[in-house]
């Protein structure tokens, strides 16, 4: 039988793998796909806490809405920012992004 | 076990995977198509759940339009050094330490709490999906309504962040 605890076990899994990139990677594009799997796994807990505990609200289907359009937003300026970096310095590794270090 | 668990099972698997894919592929381009499998195995749980919009909204927006942007927007900037080099094994091992760590707490927390055994037969998980508990007639009538339960404030700030949001990447990417 399903339980809660199961599908919160599968997205912790996630967040946590999305933590492991997101200290790990170089390249600033990864670490914004690492954002992703974060996010998602947000997502998860949110449709999963209203579907299993509250089936007669609807508020983590729409947070989860909400946040799916915030994250799109967010990783397209994310997106727009790497490429006008690259334009400039040709590299988006992190350890290269040294200009705006004082 | 019933068709469900079944599902559940085949999906849980597919998304870790996936997910520990995505952070250990040494090629951007393959991490890019693992979070493309991670992000269509989550449209299929709220399938699952019986959120079908929500599922639907997943795959369109997700898979349909980030991917698309990420694997463009890598093309464009890798270029020959596409590999993700090396890391240094000592951030390795403190970045997994930090993980494991996080997962372990996380874990413990989440099954000490003890989550009280859920009436199945009531509950819409396992309802088949026609009688699923929202519709999109809800969520047209909440999003657009100003009653207790609408949603119109945050949908009109969402629109306004949109906005802000094309004329901040032509401003930003655009050649001078």
């Amino acid at each position: 039988m399903i339980s809660i605890d199961f599908i919160l076990l599968v997205s912790t899994l996630m967040m946590f793998a999305g933590v492991y990139g997101f200290l790990t990677r170089k390249s600033t594009l990864a670490i914004l796909l690492s954002i992703e799997l974060m996010l998602n796994a947000a997502n998860i807990n949110f449709a999963v806490f209203n579907n299993l505990l509250f089936p007669q609200g609807h508020e983590g289907v729409f947070f989860a809405i909400f946040a799916i359009a915030i994250a799109a937003a967010e990783s397209a300026i994310a997106i727009a920012i790497m490429i006008n970096i690259y334009r400039q310095l040709h590299n988006i590794s992190v350890d290269k992004l040294t200009k705006m270090k004082w | 076990m019933n068709a469900q668990d079944i599902m559940f099972v085949i999906l849980a698997v597919f998304i870790v995977c996936s997910a520990f894919a995505t952070v250990i592929s040494r090629s951007i381009v393959r991490a890019a198509t693992y979070l493309l499998f991670v992000l269509l195995g989550t449209a299929g749980l709220y399938f699952l759940m019986g959120y079908t919009f929500l599922g639907s909204v997943q795959t369109m927006v997700y898979a349909g339009g980030v991917i698309v942007l990420y694997v463009f927007s890598i093309l464009l900037t890798s270029g020959q050094q596409e590999e993700l080099r090396t890391t240094n094994l000592k951030k390795t091992v403190a970045g997994l330490v930090i993980a494991l760590v996080g997962f372990g707490v996380f874990a413990s927390v989440l099954f000490m709490y003890g989550f009280a055994p859920i009436d199945f037969a009531a509950s819409s998980f396992l309802a088949s999906p026609d009688e699923s508990v929202i519709s999109m007639d809800t969520i047209g009538t909440h999003m657009l309504s100003t009653d207790k339960d609408g949603y119109l404030l945050p949908f009109e700030a969402v629109s306004v962040l949109l906005l802000a949001c094309i004329v901040a990447g032509i401003v930003i990417a655009r050649k001078r």
